[in-house]
């Protein structure tokens, strides 16, 4: 091998992403595979999204991929739709946690004293209560629906966002700018949204997308449970539940459904794993390998990754 | 600009700092100077009110406002504005997430000040730092250059009064010399007042008109600082020149 090869083949090894990273980039085309398919699903679809009594449980083949369900649906179109709703589940379910979350999490993290004192103990009532049995609580006692689901699930999600943001709060309370900004008069409501809320997001990011698959699947186990999404709407989890008594003699009704949530909560663990490799440099993660400071501005740039 | 008298800082039963007089004329340069621990960060940020867990007494006026018994908002409005502290750590003390520009505007449109580009640039040039840098993050900028944005920051509010504590510990010797100039040069063509803490006696001597000597929370000698420079009367100064390499 020549040197010149030799210098093509390092340069073509630190352009290479690294294995997180690949697998991180793997994840997300998944799920950038299942959105895109699930905004589309009204027109990419084969078949309508409707009973058809001349189709009733059709094994997988050229005409329906993945096979037809009890009343005759085509599967892969069930899947296509209920794509939308286990995602806008997610969404919907993050956003309300992580809003409310971390709101209360860094006005605890920064106030201290008795409002931290106040607000955790708040939270730590929320924990003490197993989650899926609080879900389960309140899907019981409001009407089963989406967003009964929304709400029954959020309401046991937001206090881990609390904790998690309090801590990183506090230690960002404690920075030099936060002192800086102290001195320049700044009131605290702004010190809290300017300097101590966008250096605190780093971790719940991370925590963010490592959630999204454990929502989906929650949601699915209270769908399965006929206290989440009803008839006719098409969600995974109700596909589960209503497919369940047919595994054993026409599988694919509750395989595929299945394995849609399996992949879906896998590609989001991956990209956790892969943003938590790339924003902290301590974990031996591949922007680790690839960030070695060069420079000095490379070094700043890990050194304030860390930061925040 | 400062006016102090019988300023006692406490937290509990222990008395951090002792300083029966302290004052900063327009134009004037004080140094606190004495070993880590003696209490001379506490005395300037006591100046501030930026002491909230410490017991205060005695009477502190700073640009004419009564700083112990004034409300938080005209408190607010002197810092920075008037009064500005620059820190020991100069990148520590910007935001990582924020453009210096984005830092300086912000800043301005919080005392109410007109936030143009040329105002910044103005204040940026000032102190001999291109305004480019204002596209830049706290990590891009070097440790001298984020200290003399901070000191940027101050022109740019139009503060009477720079609260220096340790400014030039973090940094090495040419860009000491840098901020040093720039302070120096500001306190001639502007008539800034400069209150600076430091343990760095080479430094105090090449800028300041006078000095207070502190040990344990209690200042043991005063005087113009070529005086007590050259002549020190009490042994703890003597001992802080002799350790002077």
């Amino acid at each position: 091998m020549t040197a010149a090869e030799t210098a093509a083949g390092g340069r073509l090894r630190r352009t290479l992403p690294r294995i997180p990273d690949r697998f991180a980039a793997f994840g997300a085309a998944l799920i950038v595979i299942v959105v895109v398919a699930s905004i589309l699903a009204p027109w990419i679809a084969p078949y309508p999204d409707e009973p058809n009594p001349l189709e009733l449980l059709r094994p997988p083949s050229a005409a329906h991929w993945f096979g037809t369900d009890q009343v005759g649906r085509d599967v892969l179109t069930r899947i296509l739709y209920g794509g939308r709703t286990s995602l806008f589940i997610a969404v919907a379910v993050l956003a309300v946690s992580a809003v409310a979350g971390v709101t209360l999490g860094v006005v605890a993290g920064y106030a201290g004293g008795w409002v931290r004192d106040v607000i955790m103990r708040v939270t730590d009532v929320f924990l003490a209560f197993p989650a899926l049995l609080l879900s389960l609580a309140l899907a019981v006692v409001l009407q089963p629906s989406v967003n009964t689901v929304v709400l029954a699930i959020a309401a046991t999600w937001w206090p881990w966002y609390t904790r998690l943001s309090a801590s990183v709060a506090a230690s960002i309370a404690t920075r030099g700018y936060v002192d800086a900004a102290r001195c320049l008069g700044v009131p605290a409501p702004l010190i809290i949204l300017r300097h101590v809320l966008p250096n605190s997001l780093t971790p719940v990011l991370v925590q963010l997308s490592l959630d999204a698959g454990g929502v989906i699947l929650t949601a699915a186990a209270l769908s399965y449970l006929g206290l989440g999404a009803q008839e006719p709407t098409a969600e995974w989890g109700l596909m589960v539940q209503q497919g369940q008594t047919l595994f054993t003699t026409n599988w694919w009704v509750v395989t595929f459904p299945g394995l849609a949530i399996l992949v879906t909560a896998f590609a989001f663990n991956v990209i956790g794993e892969g943003l938590r490799n790339a924003l902290d440099p301590r974990s031996g993660g591949a922007r680790q390998e690839r960030a070695k400071p060069t420079s000095a501005g490379a070094a700043a740039t890990m050194s304030t990754r860390v930061v925040k | 600009m400062i006016e102090v008298r019988d300023l006692r800082v406490r937290y509990g039963t222990r008395v951090v700092a002792d300083v029966p007089v302290l004052d900063v004329g327009e134009g004037e340069c004080v140094a606190i100077v004495g070993e880590s621990g003696s209490g001379k960060s506490t005395t300037l940020l006591s100046l501030l009110g930026l002491t909230p867990d410490a017991e205060i007494s005695g009477q502190i006026r700073v640009c004419g406002l009564d700083v112990r018994t004034a409300p938080p908002r005209r408190l607010r409005e002197i810092r920075g504005a008037r009064a500005a502290l620059v820190m020991q750590s100069p990148q520590a003390a910007l935001s990582p997430a924020t453009r210096l520009g984005v830092l300086m505007r912000r800043a301005l449109r919080l005392h109410g000040r007109e936030a143009t580009e040329q105002i910044m640039s103005e204040a940026m040039e000032a102190v001999l730092l291109d305004p480019a840098l204002l596209r830049r993050y706290p990590h891009e900028v070097s440790g001298g250059q984020a200290q003399r944005f901070a000191i940027a920051l101050a022109i740019a509010l139009g503060a009477e009064v720079i609260l220096a504590d340790e400014p030039t510990s973090a940094l090495d010797v040419t860009v000491q010399a840098e901020v040093v100039g720039v302070l120096r040069r500001l306190r001639a063509e502007r008539g800034l007042a400069l209150l600076l803490v430091s343990h760095d006696l080479a430094l105090v001597s090449t800028i300041a008109d006078r000095v207070l000597v502190m040990k344990d929370g209690v200042v043991v000698e005063s005087g113009a600082a070529a005086e007590v420079l050259a002549a020190p009367s009490h042994p703890y100064t003597r001992e802080l020149l002799e350790a002077l390499p």
